[in-house]
C-alpha cells in the first residue's frame, strides 16, 4: 500500500470541518478543569461555561454553512444536512444546560463531571450527524451513547437509576453490536465502507443479489433500531428514561434521537433505496409496531416519565413513517418533526421538573392535580407542549405530523397513514389525561408548589414555547431549511 | 353605512381574529375582577357582531361567487395559502355564531363564579375556530380550525361541567379527533390527486371543485369526510357523545355546542364533502338519508322517554339534525335551502332552550322533570318564552322550525316519499316530547314550590331571551330575506352537483351497480 501523501491543506480543511467538535471537546475539558480548582460555591457557573462552549460550537456551525466540506478523505463532511441536525442537537444541549441551573443544585448533578459528560455527548453526536462513512457513524455513536449510560445512572443512590443505567447499558451494547456486525458484512460485500461508494454500488439494485449486504443492511437497521427505539427494540427506554435524572431524560429524548435518526436518515435515505424490496416492508412493520406500542403502552402509566418515554416511542414510529415514505419530503418531514419534537420534548419536561419535588413518586400524575389553575403560566405552557405533542393544530407538532402523513400519502402508503393517524388519536388520550389532573381535578390537600426558575431557565421554556407555536404557525422558512438540508444529501 | 373599501377587504379577516386578540387581551386582565372580564367579553363578543352586520348588507344575493375574499401565501412551496370568502351558504352560519356569542356570554354572567378569566377565554377562543370554520375556503385552514374549536370546548366542558364532566369532556374530544383525522387523510389523498392530475399543488377549495375525481376514490374520501362530519353533526349511529357533552357542559357549552358547533358538521358536507365528490354523493344518498330518518325517529323516542330536561333537549337534537342532513341530501334547492334555515332555526330554538333549562337550573340545582310541576304560576314570564321556544323546536306555523322543515319536507319529498313520510312522523313525535315536557314542568299542580327557589326572569335574562324570540318569530312570519341571500350560491350549488353527475352517469355503462362501480364486484 502506498504512503499516503500529506497534504496541508486537505487536514486543515478536514479540521475546519470538525471546528464545532473540536469546540464541545475543549470546553468538556475545560469544565472538568474549572470543577477541579473551583470552590463549592462556584459551581453555579460550571453550566454556563458549558453553554458558551455550547453557543460558540453553534457560532462555529453556522461560519461553516451549509456548503459541503469533506474531511480527512470522506470520513467526516459538513454539509447542509449535518448542519441542520448539529443546530438541533446544540439547540437542544443549550436548552438542556440552561435548564440545569435551575435544576442541578436540588438534584445533586451540580459537578463537573456531568456537564462534562454532557458535552461530549454532545460532541458525539455531532460526529453522528456528520458521518459520511459506517466507520465515522459508529465512532459517533459510542462517543454519544457512553457518556449517556454515565449520566442515565448519575443520581447512583437510586434504585430506579441503577435498572435504567444498566439495562440501557447491556442492550445499547447488544445495539452497538448488531450495528458493527452489520457494517462488517456490508464491507464483506463491498470492501467499503463509505456510504457513496455504496450508493454507487446499490443504487439501481446492484447489491440485492448479495445476501452478505442485504444482511448487513438489515443489522444496520437493528442497530439503528436499538438506538432511535423502534419497536420490538424499545424495552429499555422506559426504564432508562425513567430511572435517568429527568433533565438527562429530556436530552436522551430530544437530542440522542435526534442524532441517531440523523445517521438513520442518512443511511436509509441513501442506501435503502437499492434495497427497497427487502427493507420496504420491513420499515413499514416497524413504523406501525411501534407507533402502536408506544401509544397503547402509554394509556396505562401513572408515571409522566414512563408517560412521556413511551410517547417518545410513538413519535419515533411516526418520525419512521418519513423513512418508509424515503423520498424528499419524506425526509423532510422527518427533519422538520425531529426539530419540533426537540423543542416540544424538552419544553413538556421542563415545566414538570418545576413541578415535581422529587425523583419516582415526584413523577406520579397525581401530583399534577390543581396546578392549571393556581399556576396558569406552568399550566398553559404544559398544555401547549402535550397539545402539540398530540399533533392539534395551531402547533409544530400539528404541521410535523401533517408533513409525515402527506410524505406517506404521497408514495401510496394510505394505509400506514391511516394507522398513523388512528394511533395519533389514541395518543390524544394519554396527552390529555395529564391535562384533565392538571385542570380537570381537585387536589385532595395542598396544591405542589412548583420551583421558581432563574431567569435561564424560564428563558429556555420560553424558547421552547415560542418554537413550537412559530413552527405551527408560520412552518415556511424551517421547512424549506429542512428541504434544502435533504437535498444536500441526495444531491 | 360607507365603510372604506379597506375595512372591506379585510373585514372577514378582523372578524377571524378579533377574538383571538380578545382572548389575548384578557390574558392580561386581573383575574380578581370577576364581573369586569365579562364585561370586556361581552363587550369584545358585540363588537364582533357589529363588525358582522356589514357582511350581511354588503352581501350580493345575486350572486353564488365568494365575497369579501382576501388571499395571503402562507406555506407557499405547499399551495397553502391563508384564504377567506363567504357566499350565500356560509353567510348565515357567520351570522348565527356572533349573534350567539353575546348572549352566550351574557347567560354566565350569574352561572359562572369560578376561574372567569380562563372560561372567557375559552370561549373566545372558541369563536376563533368557529367563525374561521365557516369562512376558510382553504381545504388546510379549513382543517386547522376545525381542530382548533377542539380544545376550547373540551375545557369549557372539563372544567366548568357537571357531575361527569371529565368523562365527558374526553369523550367529546376523541370521538370528534377521531373522526376529523381520518379526514385529514383523504385531505392529503386528495391533494396529491389534484397534484398528480394538475401538476399543481393547491388546497384552494375553488380549485379542487373542478377536479374530476375516479369515482371509486370518491367514494372512500367521501366516506372519510363523511365520517368527520357525521361525528359532528351528529348523525345516527355516532351521537353517543352528544347527550353526555350536553348534559354536562355549562349552559354556556351546551348553547354554542348546540347552536353552532354541530352545524359545522352539517356546513362541512355541504362545503366539502357534497360538492367535491359529488358523484359519491348521489350514489351514498339513499344511506344517508336512512340514517338521517334513522335519526329523526330514533332522537325523538329517546328524547320522549328522559327524566333530564337538559338530556331531553340534546336528544331533540339528534331528532333535528336529522332534518337537516335529510334536507340537504335531497340535493335539490328546496331541501338544501330549507336545511340550511333549519340549522340557523336549530340554532336559535335550541340554543333558546338550553338557556330556558339553565335559567331554572340556576335557581333550583336540578334538571329533573319530575322535581318540577306548576311552575308557570310562579314564573310566568318564563312559561310564556319557554313555551314559544318550545312550540318554535315542535316547528307551529307562525314560527321558525315550520319554515325549515317544511321547505325540508318539500325538498325530500321530491328524491324520497318513503323517506318523508317516516320524517314527519318525526314532527309529530317532536309535538309530544316538547309538550309532555313542558307540561310536566310547567303545568299542572305546583309541588316543589319551596324547594325550587325560583323567581321569574330578570332583566339580563330577558335581555338575551328577546333577540332569540324576535327572530323565532321573523323567521317563521317572513323568510324570504333570508332565503334571497342564500338562493344564488344554493342554486349554483345545485346545477353544478348534478352537472357533475349527468356527466358521471353519461361515462359510466349503463345498468352498473354501486358494487360493481364501487368493489369491482361483477356477475
Amino acid at each position: 500500500m502506498a504512503p499516503i501523501p500529506f497534504d496541508s491543506s486537505q487536514v486543515m480543511q478536514g479540521i475546519s470541518c470538525i471546528a464545532p467538535e473540536a469546540i464541545l471537546v475543549c470546553t468538556a475539558i475545560a469544565v472538568l478543569m474549572a470543577d477541579l480548582f473551583m470552590p463549592e460555591d462556584g459551581k453555579a457557573s460550571l453550566p454556563w461555561i458549558s453553554l458558551a462552549g455550547v453557543l460558540a460550537a453553534l457560532g462555529s456551525v453556522y461560519a461553516l454553512g451549509s456548503g459541503r466540506i469533506v474531511g480527512f478523505s470522506g470520513m467526516i463532511a459538513s454539509d447542509g444536512f449535518g448542519m441542520f441536525f448539529s443546530v438541533v442537537v446544540l439547540s437542544a444541549c443549550a436548552l438542556v444546560l440552561l435548564m440545569s441551573t435551575g435544576w442541578s443544585e436540588r438534584a445533586g448533578t451540580q459537578k463537573g463531571e456531568f456537564y462534562s459528560l454532557i458535552l461530549m455527548s454532545t460532541t458525539g453526536m455531532l460526529i453522528m450527524a456528520k458521518g459520511t462513512d459506517l466507520m465515522t457513524i459508529f465512532l459517533g455513536l459510542e462517543t454519544l451513547s457512553i457518556p449517556i449510560y454515565v449520566l442515565v445512572g448519575f443520581q447512583r443512590n437510586r434504585m430506579t437509576a441503577i435498572e435504567g443505567a444498566l439495562k440501557y447499558f447491556l442492550l445499547g451494547a447488544f445495539g452497538a453490536a448488531f450495528m458493527l456486525y452489520g457494517m462488517a458484512l456490508i464491507y464483506a460485500a463491498t470492501g467499503t465502507t463509505k456510504i457513496a461508494v455504496l450508493v454507487y454500488m446499490s443504487v439501481g439494485g446492484g447489491m440485492t443479489g448479495s445476501p452478505l449486504f442485504i444482511a448487513g443492511i438489515g443489522l444496520l437497521l437493528v442497530g439503528f433500531a436499538f438506538k432511535v427505539s423502534l419497536a420490538p427494540f424499545h424495552m429499555w427506554t422506559p426504564d432508562a428514561y425513567e430511572g435517568a435524572p429527568t433533565l438527562i431524560t429530556a436530552f436522551m429524548s430530544a437530542a440522542v434521537k435526534a442524532a441517531a435518526f440523523a445517521a438513520f436518515i442518512r443511511v436509509a435515505l441513501l442506501l435503502f433505496p437499492g434495497v427497497s424490496a427487502a427493507v420496504g416492508p420491513v420499515l413499514w412493520v416497524l413504523a406501525v409496531l411501534t407507533m402502536t406500542v408506544g401509544n397503547f403502552s402509554a394509556l396505562g402509566q401513572n408515571n409522566v416519565k414512563r408517560i412521556l418515554a413511551y410517547s417518545s416511542i410513538a413519535h419515533a414510529g411516526y418520525i419512521l413513517v418519513g423513512l418508509v415514505a424515503g423520498d424528499l419530503l419524506g425526509g423532510q418531514a422527518a427533519l422538520f418533526y425531529l426539530l419540533v419534537y426537540a423543542f416540544m420534548n424538552i419544553g413538556a419536561f421542563g415545566v414538570l421538573m418545576l413541578i415535581s419535588q422529587k425523583e419516582d413518586d415526584g413523577y406520579d400524575i397525581h401530583n399534577l392535580k390543581g396546578i392549571g389553575f393556581k399556576y396558569p403560566v406552568l399550566g398553559a405552557l404544559l398544555t401547549l407542549f402535550l397539545v402539540s405533542l398530540a399533533g392539534i393544530p395551531p402547533t409544530g407538532g400539528f404541521i410535523g405530523k401533517f408533513y409525515l402523513f402527506s410524505a406517506a400519502v404521497k408514495n401510496g402508503y394510505i394505509w400506514l397513514a391511516i394507522l398513523g393517524v388512528l394511533n395519533s388519536a389514541a395518543s390524544i388520550y394519554y396527552y390529555l389525561r395529564i391535562v384533565v389532573y392538571m385542570y380537570f381535578m381537585t387536589p385532595e390537600g395542598e396544591v405542589v408548589t412548583p420551583h421558581t426558575p432563574p431567569m435561564g431557565y424560564a428563558l429556555a421554556l420560553c424558547a421552547c414555547a415560542a418554537v413550537v407555536l412559530v413552527l405551527g404557525m408560520i412552518p415556511s422558512a424551517v421547512l424549506t431549511m429542512a428541504e434544502q438540508s435533504v437535498l444536500s444529501l441526495l444531491m | 353605512m360607507t365603510a372604506s373599501p379597506n375595512l372591506m377587504s379585510n373585514l372577514l379577516t378582523i372578524l377571524i381574529f378579533l377574538p383571538l386578540a380578545g382572548a389575548f387581551a384578557l390574558f392580561f386582565l386581573p383575574k380578581e375582577n370577576g364581573r369586569a372580564i365579562k364585561h370586556f367579553t361581552l363587550l369584545v363578543t358585540l363588537v364582533e357582531f357589529l363588525l358582522s352586520i356589514p357582511v350581511l348588507t354588503n352581501f350580493d344575493g345575486a350572486t353564488a361567487a365568494m365575497q369579501f375574499t382576501q388571499k395571503f401565501a402562507w406555506i407557499p412551496q405547499f399551495g397553502i395559502s391563508y384564504n377567506v370568502g363567504v357566499d350565500g351558504i356560509s353567510l348565515w352560519l357567520l351570522m348565527l355564531t356572533t349573534f350567539i356569542m353575546p348572549i352566550a356570554v351574557l347567560s354566565t354572567y350569574a352561572a359562572i363564579e369560578k376561574h372567569v378569566k380562563e372560561f372567557m377565554i375559552f370561549m373566545l377562543l372558541l369563536e376563533v375556530g368557529m367563525v374561521g370554520v365557516f369562512l376558510a375556503i382553504d381545504l388546510f385552514l379549513f382543517y386547522i380550525f376545525w381542530e382548533l374549536v377542539l380544545i376550547p370546548m373540551y375545557f369549557l366542558i372539563g372544567v366548568w361541567g357537571g357531575e361527569r364532566r371529565i368523562y365527558a369532556a374526553v369523550k367529546f374530544f376523541i370521538y370528534t379527533f377521531l373522526g376529523s383525522v381520518l379526514m385529514l387523510v383523504a385531505i392529503l389523498a386528495l391533494y396529491f390527486y389534484n397534484y398528480k392530475v394538475t401538476g399543481v399543488y393547491t388546497t384552494e377549495l375553488s380549485a379542487l371543485y373542478n377536479l374530476n375525481i375516479p369515482v371509486k376514490m370518491q367514494f372512500w374520501m367521501f366516506l372519510a369526510f363523511g365520517l368527520a362530519f357525521a361525528f359532528k353533526v351528529p348523525m345516527f349511529p355516532f351521537h353517543t357523545w352528544l347527550p353526555d357533552a350536553h348534559v354536562e357542559a355549562p349552559t354556556a357549552g351546551s348553547v354554542i355546542l348546540a347552536a353552532v358547533l354541530l352545524k359545522m358538521g352539517t356546513y362541512g358536507f355541504l362545503r366539502l364533502a357534497m360538492p367535491l365528490f359529488p358523484v359519491a354523493t348521489f350514489d351514498l344518498m339513499p344511506f344517508v338519508t336512512a340514517l338521517a330518518v334513522i335519526g329523526i325517529i330514533y332522537g325523538a323516542l329517546v328524547a320522549m322517554v328522559q327524566k333530564d330536561i337538559k338530556k331531553l333537549v340534546a336528544y331533540s337534537s339528534v331528532s333535528h339534525l336529522g332534518f337537516v342532513m335529510l334536507g340537504l341530501f335531497a340535493l335539490n334547492i328546496e331541501g338544501i335551502e330549507g336545511g340550511i334555515l333549519q340549522m340557523i332555526n336549530h340554532g336559535i330554538s335550541t340554543g333558546a332552550l338550553f338557556l330556558g333549562v339553565g335559567i331554572i337550573y340556576e335557581r333550583s340545582h336540578t334538571r329533573q322533570i319530575a322535581d318540577f310541576g306548576g311552575i308557570a304560576k310562579i314564573v310566568p314570564l318564563f312559561t310564556l318564552i319557554f313555551m314559544i321556544v318550545t312550540f318554535s323546536s315542535i316547528g307551529l306555523p307562525g314560527m321558525n322550525g315550520f319554515v325549515g322543515e317544511f321547505l325540508i319536507m318539500l325538498g325530500a319529498f321530491k328524491t324520497s316519499q318513503t323517506a318523508t313520510v317516516f320524517a314527519a312522523s318525526g314532527v309529530i313525535l317532536a309535538a309530544v316530547y316538547m309538550l309532555w315536557m313542558a307540561q310536566r314542568v310547567l303545568f299542572g299542580k305546583l309541588t316543589n314550590a319551596h324547594k325550587l327557589h325560583l323567581t321569574d326572569m330578570n332583566l339580563r335574562e330577558i335581555a338575551y331571551m328577546a333577540p332569540l324570540v324576535l327572530f323565532i318569530f321573523w323567521i317563521g312570519i317572513y323568510p324570504q330575506p333570508f332565503l334571497r341571500k342564500m338562493d344564488a350560491s344554493v342554486n349554483a350549488f345545485v346545477v353544478q352537483i348534478h352537472a357533475k353527475r349527468q356527466a358521471a352517469i353519461a361515462a359510466t355503462p349503463a345498468g352498473e351497480t354501486l358494487l360493481a362501480r364501487y368493489f369491482d364486484v361483477r356477475k
